[in-house]
């Protein structure tokens, strides 16, 4: 069972209380981009096996959508942190890092 | 190889069955074949027999990281129809559903067929619409599918329970030449007639990377070294990602895991396969008596052939208010599979950003039942070089071009 902690109440939220929101950090590709960027954006997906940054919405509980790392090869958690940033936190990089020394960094 | 036949099993009998020897040969890797197929899951090796058979194209590797059909081939609940919404995929589902119908025969293996017919529940009045629909254009497509009223219903399965009142069943989209098959044999049939038109099935060796010069692929290294190729299919549904990301490129497909149940056998009680996606609940009877049954997928990237508990619950209470009757039944068995899913829940068989490689996926949730089809239309797709009139629509770049074949709205899951 998938636990995340919501950083915006704290509430440590069991699946059934979250709704998924996939890949996060996509970068916005809108009106006047060309074909291939409106493409990478709106459609293709990195889809790793391995670490994981994506969105998810504490639905069921404050409501408010938030950011989280995982693997999808074990379900490992790595920490949870704010939608607004751009790029996942220093201290969770390193912690993800610690965890798996294979891992090729956030890019 | 030797064939199968009421004669052989007689004249292996008088020799105590000692003689039947291996069904697929386990051999060493060549340096180098003219094409590799990665993953030996039923599109795999559908894709490789077609290309042998249909082409003449012989020299072919089938490599695979684990045992053949052991990825989503040997884990889905068998469910085969071909009664969906749009063109391109009536084309391409049932070329394979009338495969399957002359299936054991064109191979020589059993892989018990079974056109036991096929409802899809309606139990919203959306859904009435929608199936209403999807008759009419089934119709014009010239696959055979009729729209049947509840008592209908409920005479061709006396054990549902038809009046709600949550889930009252208002009708059904009734295929009688849907059905089920044996997933393991339809593995194993191809595997065994590509051994024997002198293909490579090259089982526990991982693809782990593919190399390429000047765009173009050249082989691939894997746990056994490395093997050129002319051309490259990768066919590996839920790892699809994994390797396009060796080729360099990106797919619009995200891995799920999808999960299913049997029960404990039980006395013949229904003898068609039910479908109901309101509830996301799949049910049939195996030739063993247990019933089979399969839920909806989880929400969130994954890799782990798990799925979520909820997802079984949901599943399983949803299914004992259609058929109070298995409220009593002990299920066995609980197990997941990795499924490739696409935007708008249709394949992708594609030519590819790298040169010689072409990719077989994205069919999600409801792929087993398009195995022959897709081999079929991916051999031509790969021997060619260009796709054909089954492969055309289903290129990865329709997404780009907005042509979805949208296949959501037709059934919330596909199975
Ligand atoms: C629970 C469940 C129920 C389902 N129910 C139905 C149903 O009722 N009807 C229906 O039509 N469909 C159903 N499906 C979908 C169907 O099972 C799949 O669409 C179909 O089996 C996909 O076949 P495949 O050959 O593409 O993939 P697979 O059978 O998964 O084969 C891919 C192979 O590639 C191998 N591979 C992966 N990476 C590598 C690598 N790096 N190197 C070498 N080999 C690699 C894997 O080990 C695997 O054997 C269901 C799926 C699941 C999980
Ligand atoms: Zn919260």
């Amino acid at each position: 069972m998938l636990i995340l902690e919501c950083p915006c109440c704290g509430v440590k939220a069991e699946e059934t209380e979250l709704a998924p929101g996939g890949e996060a950090h996509l970068k916005r590709f809108g009106p006047g981009s060309s074909d291939a960027d409106f493409d990478s954006y709106m459609f293709a997906r990195a889809n790793p096996k391995g670490v994981h940054f994506e969105r998810w919405r504490h639905a069921n509980g404050c409501g408010k959508w938030f950011l989280a790392a995982r693997c999808t090869a074990t379900l490992e958690v790595f920490g949870t942190y704010p939608a607004q940033t751009t790029e996942p936190p220093a201290e969770l990089q390193a912690y993800i890092k610690s965890r798996r020394p294979e891992w090729e960094g956030y890019k | 190889m030797k064939r199968y036949s009421m004669f052989a099993v007689a004249r292996e009998g008088l020799n105590y069955h000692l003689g039947w020897g291996r069904a697929w040969r386990n051999p060493a890797p060549k340096k180098k074949y003219d094409v590799i197929i990665v993953g030996a899951g039923g599109h795999g090796l559908a894709t490789a027999y077609y290309l042998g058979k249909n082409y003449g194209i012989r020299n072919v590797a089938i490599i695979e990281k684990g045992w053949l059909g052991g990825g989503n081939t040997g884990r889905n609940t068998t469910i085969i129809r071909s009664n969906y919404l749009q063109d391109p995929s009536a084309a391409i589902y049932e070329k394979a559903r009338s495969l399957y119908e002359t299936l054991s025969q064109d191979l020589n293996y059993n892989v018990m067929f079974s056109p036991r017919g096929l409802l899809m529940l309606a139990q919203t009045h959306h859904e009435v619409r929608g199936y209403r629909r999807t008759v009419y254009a089934n119709n014009l497509q010239g696959v055979t599918t009729e729209w049947i009223g509840p008592e209908r219903v409920k005479q061709i399965v006396p054990i549902m329970n038809i009046h709600g009142p949550r889930y009252p069943v208002l009708g059904a989209l009734y295929q009688a030449r849907g059905g089920t098959a044996r997933h393991d044999a339809v593995a194993w049939g191809y595997a065994r007639a590509c051994s024997d038109m002198g293909m490579d099935i090259i089982q526990q060796c991982e693809v782990t990377g593919i190399r390429q010069v000047n765009g173009k692929v050249t082989g691939v290294d894997t746990t056994k070294g490395s093997i050129d190729c002319d051309k490259l299919g990768l066919v590996v549904a839920g790892h699809t990602s994994v390797l396009a990301d060796m080729g360099g490129f990106r797919l619009p497909i995200e891995s799920l895991a999808l999960q299913a149940l049997v029960s404990e056998p039980i006395k013949p009680c229904m003898d068609v396969v039910v479908m109901a996606n309101t509830v996301h609940g799949y049910m049939s009877q195996s030739d063993k008596g247990e019933m089979v049954i399969g839920g909806g997928t989880d929400g969130f990237n994954n890799y782990t052939q798990r799925g979520s508990w909820h997802h079984v619950e949901e599943t399983v209470r949803a299914l004992v208010e259609t058929f109070p009757m298995i409220s009593r039944l002990k299920m066995l068995r609980q197990w997941g599979g990795i499924v490739d899913m696409t935007g708008d829940r249709s394949p992708i068989l594609s030519k590819t950003p790298l040169g010689n490689c072409f990719v077989n996926c994205g069919w999600g949730t409801g792929g087993f039942k398009s195995i022959p089809g897709s081999g079929w239309a991916m051999a031509e797709l790969m021997a060619r070089g260009e796709p054909g009139p089954l492969t055309e629509e289903f290129s990865m770049y329709r997404f780009r071009e907005g042509k979805f074949i949208d296949e959501s709205v037709a059934a919330g899951v596909a199975h």
